[in-house]
């Protein structure tokens, strides 16, 4: 599991872009108070989803504004054709951690 | 017969036409018509990644396998060449017919060429993927190339071929390039950048013509001054193709004129895309939009208008990106001459910025430049402001 800040450091509606000690760059996102871990990279082109404007439980790409579910790494519609990745998240000792790797339950 | 709608233009506003018929439930048959032999592509790549060779033509499809599902009568490598609404028909250039009870107009636009250079090798427009890859074989050749106009995408042009190595000269008739998109002061900052890249922006230059037998050798400018040129890309800005309609009693103004919800003049016909000259209420005058962003949206309130539906959705602000020499530029808003610029966040010199637009004091427009964060937090902010459709 990689830390990734403490809970309060993470408000709703706010993300953080995660680089170490991580394969690929993660974003990490503040849903009303539910954690939500996906690629930070959009799989159009190579935008920061952590950039990105929250709406609800999906992040529009702050470049061609496609939308990701953030449960099911979807996309809602064009440009992008292919879901990112997402990772699973769990709070310990008011720490937030991921899960690179481990794929976020429900998702696609 | 079968209740059917007939989407003329398979790009990006017929395809996504035909997606918001079908997540409207609508369960008649859907025709689609295009001209070009090639199923619906991305056309933004073609200055950029494509041009670049980074991009493959899979790279650039539109279509996904989630389309197999909308069970669309495609008709490609079809030419629509009229309209008739009495009889509800869209006449097609074999000579038959496809009868519809609502058609959408999604026809786009072509380049604008220089006349007289018709038979010129080495001329090139760039609009299909066909113009695409008629110009990259030109480039990987090498030499000098002038692009004719500093508008985008002359500017991708000419960012893309320095890229590939050649010696690259931008001529421009106006003062400042992008003037009429991002005003003077804007344009200037964004035209600064051919500089850094090694690019020549010569402004204020009219060509007098091409010079050449058969191939296109060097370019002549107003001022007598000639330009060495082993291609020409002539990026002049596009004209709707709506020829086809003259006799079918839409009206035509500038593009196809439809109100804010899309609607023309005839029932049952909406028009949607780079073709359509719509009514905006921002801007208090109908305005052809030539985006990719509203060419994907827009035809969600046509369909709504076709079907008689609510459209639900709060129109977009105007929104367009380009990138030139690795920059994002992006650009949200309506703006007008007179506004005023303010730059929030970095700075011109150092080519990452935020500028703010103006008028009376409140935002109507902002500009990024690699600045998509807080670019992105701007268009949303001018979204909210935007009154919702009449
Ligand atoms: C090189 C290039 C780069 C671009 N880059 C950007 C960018 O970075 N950002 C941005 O916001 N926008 C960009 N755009 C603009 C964007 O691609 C357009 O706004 C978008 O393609 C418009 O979609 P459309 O479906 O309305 O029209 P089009 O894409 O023009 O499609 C219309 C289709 O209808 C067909 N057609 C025409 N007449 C007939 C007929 N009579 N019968 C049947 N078919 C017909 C045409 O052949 C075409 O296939 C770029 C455009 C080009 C050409
Ligand atoms: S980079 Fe994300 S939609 Fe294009």
């Amino acid at each position: 599991m990689v830390p990734v800040c403490p809970t309060d450091a993470l408000p709703p509606g706010e993300a953080i872009r995660v680089t170490a000690d991580v394969p690929a760059p993660v974003a990490v996102f503040n849903v009303d108070g539910e954690f939500y871990a996906i690629d930070d990279t959009c799989t159009h082109q190579d935008a920061s989803l952590a950039d990105g404007w929250l709406e609800g439980c999906a992040v529009e790409c702050p470049l061609h504004a496609s939308c990701f579910d953030l449960r099911t790494g979807m996309p809602s519609g064009p440009p992008a054709k292919t879901p990112v990745r997402t990772h699973a998240v769990t709070v310990v000792d008011g720490v937030v951690h991921l899960q690179v790797g481990v794929a976020a339950e429900g998702a696609a | 017969m079968t209740a059917t709608v007939a989407v003329v233009g398979a790009s990006l506003a017929g395809l996504s036409a035909a997606r918001a018929l079908r997540a409207r439930s609508y369960d008649g048959r859907v025709v689609v018509i295009g001209d070009e032999a090639h199923a619906p592509y991305d056309r933004p790549p073609l200055s950029k990644e494509f041009l670049a060779g980074t991009y493959t033509r899979e790279d650039l499809a539109l279509g996904t396998a989630a389309d197999e599902a909308l069970d669309l009568d495609w008709r490609l490598g079809t030419t629509a060449v009229g309209l008739d609404r009495g009889r509800r028909a869209v006449r097609l250039a074999d000579g038959s017919e496809v009868r519809a009870d609502g058609v959408v107009l999604a026809t786009g636009a072509r380049a604008r060429r220089l006349p007289g250079t018709e038979g010129l090798a080495g001329v090139h427009v760039l609009r299909s993927l066909d113009d695409a890859v008629a110009l990259r074989a030109d480039l990987l050749a090498g030499g000098h190339l002038v692009v004719i106009g500093a508008g985008f995408i002359g500017a991708e042009v000419a960012s893309t071929a320095r890229g590939l190595g050649l010696d690259v000269t931008v001529v421009e008739t106006q003062p400042v390039p992008l003037a009429g998109p991002l005003g003077a002061r804007m344009g200037a900052v964004c035209a600064e950048v051919h500089a850094d890249h090694g690019t020549r922006l010569l402004s204020g230059t009219g060509v007098a013509r091409l010079v050449g037998t058969g191939r296109v050798e060097a370019v002549e400018l107003a001022d007598g001054r000639r330009l060495p040129a082993d291609v020409v890309v002539v990026g002049i800005g596009a004209v709707p193709n709506v020829e086809w309609l003259a006799d079918s009693g839409v009206t035509l103004q500038g593009g196809v004129l439809t109100d804010a919800r899309c609607a023309t003049d005839v029932p049952g016909v909406v028009a949607v895309g780079d073709c359509a000259s719509s009514w905006s209420p921002e801007a208090g005058r109908a305005v052809r939009v030539e985006h990719w962003t509203h060419a994907l949206e827009q035809p969600t309130t046509a369909v709504a208008t076709l079907l008689g539906t609510d459209p639900g959705t709060r129109p977009a602000v105007p929104y367009f990106w380009s990138e030139q020499y690795g920059h994002r530029i992006q650009f949200a808003g309506t703006r007008g001459d007179g506004d005023d610029v303010r730059v929030v966040e970095g700075s011109c010199a150092d080519r990452s910025f935020l500028a703010v637009y103006e008028r009376d004091g409140r935002p109507v427009a902002v500009l990024g430049v690699d600045q998509p964060r807080l670019f992105t937090r701007w268009r949303r902010q001018l979204r909210s402001a935007e009154p919702a459709l009449p």
